[in-house]
């Protein structure tokens, strides 16, 4: 078994490893270090920027998902994602930068090379998973853009196709399309925002943001747009969806604070999905989300007005 | 023996939804977030319950169809279905954080407007039985019972504010809440043709 795990092919590790070996791989590679085993040939050692959670199960991270695009409820992206097609992918980059561009998808991709980034996920409406990510830190993309000093924020847009997108075609409209999100450049930079290209070690499912979406920690699940085709550097700050329906409750920060309540629902306790079934205790919701790193982006704001 | 459906198979059936919700959710069949799934079921099932027993009186006066006797006991569903969403709430959702609890029914609107509803469909609870209507006196307990219009208004209206943007489904329900009042509004009898005119 340790042999099998530490295999090193250039293929998915989902198709050699079963998945409940793949969860555990973790205990194994600890136990093999432990017992001075030598192991060579394992996979890349974890990211430091990874937590040590237990992740939720694949069922759980593809089928139940916030993703309008598809319908408001929770079950409808996995339903009804399968008809988006995300072959091919054109990306563009443009705005403040010195190489504006549209790319084919697989250009855009072929520099960066993806490492695993678990990170836990806290949706604003007050549940949390932990989800194992494949991606490269956003700022990579944006160095290669080389963005000009004018350039503060980076705005985001989803793709917009109602034939293929069901939820772009219903009454009332629930999102002014594209669904847009922006970050500040020194959030972007940071090394824990990833770019997404997919999860448990294989390709992003439709309903998770295909082919390529924004993950960033310690801020409202919101952020982390998805099936993005566009990204501008610009000097102000960009509209983004939620606030732009309802600035009272989704600011532009949108960073998770149990302190700073939604005024529709307290944000200080989360249920973690896939925890305890019909009699799941809430756990405290921490600060940045856990991502303590990153308070010093903020320093000096007042976090209750900038929500 | 009146013939027809039974009035207790209306109980047996209403009772239904609230058992495979709470059956699916101990066996793991109502996805990820299975206490939340139950809260919804039992709220949703509330609101059906209570537009239900508001179709009863438009039915007989506009096409003739009467339903009257099942009145109560979807009166009733609808008033066990709010509590039992209500405890789901309390008891699944907040663990008996009774500080907590409190604070998010008096600070949230979606949770005052929803409290607001149930406190309007207690009294109605209490005073269902024929003992009760008796002792009221019919002129009384109708009197009384018009709490069921706002109360209906305010389940619709928390179904609104529960939900995030403006879907669809919570506007449909809040204009079948407004129709079926709508309803009540409209002249009781024909007007005929022997009136005399005021000119
Ligand atoms: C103290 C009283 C009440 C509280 C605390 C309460 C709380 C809640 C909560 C937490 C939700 C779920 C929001 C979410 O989706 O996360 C909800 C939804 C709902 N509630 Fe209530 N509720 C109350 C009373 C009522 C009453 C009296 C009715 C109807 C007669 C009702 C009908 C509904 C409906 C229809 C929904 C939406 C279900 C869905 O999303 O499909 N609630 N309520």
């Amino acid at each position: 078994m340790l042999i099998r795990v530490g295999t090193d092919l250039p293929i998915a590790s989902s198709e050699i490893t079963p998945r409940s070996l793949w969860l555990r791989r973790r205990d194994f590679l600890g136990a093999g270090a432990a017992l001075g085993l030598g192991l060579t040939g394992v996979a890349r050692a974890a990211s430091p920027y990874s937590t040590d959670e237990k992740p939720n199960s694949r069922a759980d991270i593809t089928g139940y998902n916030n993703f309008y695009e598809f319908g408001t409820d929770k079950s409808d992206p996995a339903a009804k994602a399968g008809r988006l097609k995300t072959k091919p992918w054109t990306l563009r980059i443009d705005g403040l930068v010195d190489k504006p561009a549209d790319y084919a998808l697989e250009d855009f991709l072929k520099p960066f090379s993806t490492e695993e980034r678990i990170y836990r996920m806290r949706c604003v409406e007050g549940w949390s998973m932990v989800i194992p990510w494949l991606g490269f830190p956003l700022a990579e993309a944006i160095k290669r853009a080389q963005p000009q000093a004018s350039a503060r924020y980076v705005a985001f847009e989803t793709l917009v196709r109602p034939e293929e997108m069901p939820g772009q075609r219903s009454f009332p409209r629930i999102i002014p399309w594209p669904y847009r999100e922006g970050l500040r450049l020194d959030e972007a930079m940071h090394p824990l925002t990833i770019l997404a290209t997919g999860l448990y070690g294989e390709p992003l499912p439709n309903q998770n943001g295909a082919p390529l979406r924004l993950v960033v920690p310690w801020k409202y699940g919101f952020k982390g747009i998805k099936s993005i085709v566009r990204m501008t550097l610009v000097a102000e700050q960009p509209k983004t969806s939620w606030n732009m329906i309802a600035p009272d409750e989704y600011g532009f920060f949108a960073n998770v604070n149990p302190e700073v309540d939604h005024p529709r629902w307290s944000q200080a306790t989360e249920r973690r999905i896939g925890e305890g079934g019909l009699f799941a205790k809430r756990r405290p919701t921490l600060m940045f989300n856990g991502y303590e790193s990153v308070a010093s982006l903020y320093s000096g704001m007042d976090l209750r007005a900038n929500f | 023996m009146r013939r027809g459906f039974p009035v207790w198979a209306v109980y047996a059936l209403g009772f239904v939804p609230a058992v495979v919700a709470f059956g699916g959710g101990l066996a793991g069949t109502t996805g990820p977030d299975p206490i939340r799934a139950l809260e919804q079921t039992l709220g949703l099932w509330a609101l059906r319950f209570l537009l239900a027993a508001l179709c009863v009186t438009p039915l007989r006066r506009f096409f003739g169809v009467n339903l009257l006797r099942y009145r109560r006991a979807l009166g009733l569903l609808c008033f066990y279905y709010a509590s039992l969403h209500l405890l789901a709430f309390i008891g699944l959702d907040h663990s008996f954080d009774w500080a907590e609890i409190t604070r998010e029914i008096l600070k949230r609107p979606y949770a005052f407007i929803g409290m607001a509803c149930l406190l309007l469909l207690i009294p109605l609870a209490a005073t269902s039985s024929n003992a009760m209507i008796k002792r009221l006196g019919a002129k009384n307990w109708t009197r009384l019972h018009r709490l069921v219009y706002p109360a209906a208004l305010l389940a619709a209206a928390h179904f609104i504010f529960a939900v995030k943007s403006w879907p669809l489904e919570p506007l449909l329900y809040a204009g079948a809440a407004v129709a079926l009042l709508a309803a009540r509004l409209a002249p009781k009898r024909r007007p005929s043709l022997e009136q005399p005119h005021e000119a």
